[in-house]
């Protein structure tokens, strides 16, 4: 009897997705999909408002990552206001955005880590779900636990003072930043008693890297093996080629490191990407228009950054950088696993980065805010968490949003995502007659790599927790369980 | 008596903004009053940093949107112990206080706030029903935090869900 597995919401990611697994009659996979919901109002929500109220309003997309959002908002607006892109800010305007953006990187990678990965790593996939979570990280490794807390509160520190309120954060405005750094703060995050200053969190950084370093020499095959598969790669990188989450060119390379995309200006996106509509998803399938959607399909994020970048500007991020492209001895990485090692590389250097941005006397003093000729059109790309974020707006002479299109993170990796889903389905459940809880885990670790954000839901209270359904060959629901 | 609230929800999905509205008309009124030893904070979700924000407090107040069968609002207690799962990159009050019980050795009282919601699209503003039971909700806990004893007391003397 043919069946079909549902496995939704998929557990510690955010939103509400969907996992259907088809099996045959001799209880093969025959195809695997990652159904997600993606809400496509926001756009219409922002449509006739004015545009200066954009990188506020946008916020409310996402709980997960508002400074992205906020800050790919303002960076399209630099463009309408006749600010320039990403290079045309006052030193003061840049330096605060950058300092914002990295704070916003530091700790949802810490969070993701500590929080979602790390219980995986600790216990195993196949562990008891009633101890693979960070309550079971505390009662096992406190100090890991409490490193995680701590990481996440350092970095939303650094957000309240760069952004102002952690509800409708107003820091970054058309053409610049609405306020300097105090003294006061700057002492703070760079002395402040541990464990809530820079030292100690590059510290912890460079340990949380180490403890993975560890895990990987200890289960090199597993993670080597699990869910992957070659593929093209895209993010921005600064001119010179250097990793930079805030601003540069577009760069796509293949899965043997060909430059696909030469380092292109993003104000010209629409030139290069196309989103492709299945009928059985909510979320487009983003792809490079010149090779079509079958060759042209990419990954983003932590592991498609440290492809596509040629080194990375901090010392300490960089020689872990030169040991992990080692491992695939300079070519590109396409262990899906490594997600988690590029992430905590990016950790650190964007320790590195507060710390740096901390010492420059440019966040203290000096013009915030760069005028210019306003235009009707503005791009605006940065490097969110979780991947590259597209922010598109056109005005009309009232100044009113006509157009806005967004390409989210988690967008761009929707083939990605699915492509993994498939992967680990076909390993873990061919030929198998009983659906077990590590198997259907493994579905989720894989989808977990891309730390997505399924969508930006309304979280109120009464909502269902993780359900699970199975069909048979008739679509006839033949079981369901529920957590 | 150290005393924290709480709210959370997406001011841009209608109701789910009932607790941030609470928070942001409840920390004018305390300002008013005089009573700044009472913190206030808001967010778009609970996550582990609160575990840390929680630690130090005698009385925690939660307050986010619900859809639950209930008149208008309603209290529950909290209880680490009860919800140790953790299914989103937001977490539930239950987890934080279990976290902050696990992570810092304390347990402060935590008491969720239910407040009545009724539509959750991506739009601004409050639902004119909502609005009630915001109004009245606030009426309520302005009278518990004039004598934050009670919260502290018996259940007897608070507006426990049923």
């Amino acid at each position: 009897m043919a069946q079909k597995i549902t496995i939704e919401p998929v557990t510690r990611v955010e939103g509400h997705g969907k996992v259907t697994i088809h099996l045959d009659n001799n209880n093969q996979v025959t195809e695997s999909r990652l159904h997600i919901v993606e809400f496509r109002g926001f756009e219409r929500f922002v449509q006739g408002r004015p545009y200066w109220e954009a990188p506020v309003l946008v916020q409310r997309l996402c709980g997960i990552c508002p400074v992205s959002h906020h800050l790919a908002a303002a960076k399209a607006l630099d463009v309408i206001v006749g600010a320039g892109t990403g290079e045309g800010l006052t030193p003061t305007g840049e330096k605060m955005r950058r300092l914002m953006h990295y704070g916003q990187m530091f700790q949802s990678h810490a969070l993701h880590f500590f929080h979602l990965v790390s219980p995986d790593l600790l216990f195993g996939i196949d562990a008891d779900p009633a101890i693979r979570n960070v309550i079971g990280v505390a009662l096992k490794h406190k100090d890991l636990a409490v490193q995680g807390v701590m990481m996440r509160k350092f970095g939303q520190e650094i957000i309240r003072a760069t952004a102002g309120k952690k509800i409708h954060g107003t820091g970054a405005i058309p053409g610049g930043i609405n306020k300097h750094l105090t003294t006061a703060e700057k002492e703070e995050f760079l002395n402040g008693p541990d464990p809530l200053n820079i030292k100690k969190m590059i510290e912890w950084s460079q340990a949380t890297l180490e403890f993975f370093k560890d895990y990987y020499q200890k289960n090199q095959s597993f993670i080597d093996n699990f869910a992957s598969f070659p593929s093209n790669h895209l993010s921005l990188v600064r001119k010179d080629g250097a990793l930079d989450l805030y601003h540069g060119v577009l760069r796509a390379v293949d899965s043997d490191g060909n430059k696909i995309l030469d380092d292109v200006d993003y104000q010209d996106y629409e030139k290069y990407i196309e989103e492709e509509v299945r009928s059985w998803s909510y979320m487009k399938f983003p792809y490079l228009k010149f090779l079509g959607p079958i060759q042209g399909w990419y990954r983003v994020g932590p592991l498609a950054r440290l492809n596509t970048c040629d080194f990375i500007p901090s010392p300490l991020a960089q020689a872990e950088f030169e040991g992990y492209k080692a491992l695939t001895n300079g070519k590109p990485n396409n262990i899906c696993l490594h997600y988690h090692y590029a992430r905590l590389i990016e950790l650190l250097h964007s320790a590195e980065m507060i710390e740096e941005l901390l010492n420059d006397p440019d966040l203290m003093k000096g013009e915030l805010v760069t005028k210019g000729t306003k235009v009707n059109k503005g791009i605006g790309l940065i490097e969110a968490p979780r991947g590259t974020l597209f922010h598109h707006y056109e005005i009309d002479d009232n100044d009113q949003l006509t157009k806005v299109n967004l390409i989210v993170s988690t967008t761009n990796n929707n083939e990605p995502m699915n492509q993994s889903v498939n992967s680990v389905a076909h390993s873990w459940m061919d030929g198998k007659t009983e659906i077990t809880e590590p198997m259907m885990n493994a579905v989720e670790v894989a989808i977990r790599a891309y730390d997505p954000c399924l969508s930006c839901a309304t979280h109120a209270l009464g909502q269902m927790p993780l359900e699970i359904s199975l069909y048979d060959a008739n679509q006839n629901l033949i079981d369901r369980k529920r957590t | 008596m150290q005393i924290l609230i709480y709210g959370y929800g997406n001011p841009g999905r209608q109701d789910d903004g009932l607790g941030i509205e609470l928070v942001s008309r409840l920390e004018k009124w305390a300002a008013e009053k005089g009573l700044f030893e009472i913190e206030f904070e808001n967010n778009y979700q609970l996550n582990i940093e609160d575990a840390a924000a929680i630690s130090g407090k005698d009385l925690v107040i939660f307050a986010d949107a619900s859809r639950e069968e209930i008149d208008d609002f309603c209290l529950s207690e909290v209880d680490g112990s009860a919800e140790i799962s953790f299914t989103t990159h937001a977490a539930s009050p239950g987890y934080i206080l279990q976290l902050c019980k696990e992570l810092f050795q304390k347990e402060p009282r935590v008491l969720l706030l239910h407040l009545k919601g009724y539509e959750w699209d991506l739009k601004e503003g409050l639902t004119d029903r909502a609005r009630e039971n915001l109004d009245k909700a606030c009426d309520y806990l302005k009278k518990l935090l004039v004598d934050p004893q009670l919260a502290l007391g018996s259940n007897d003397t608070i507006k426990l869900c049923k």
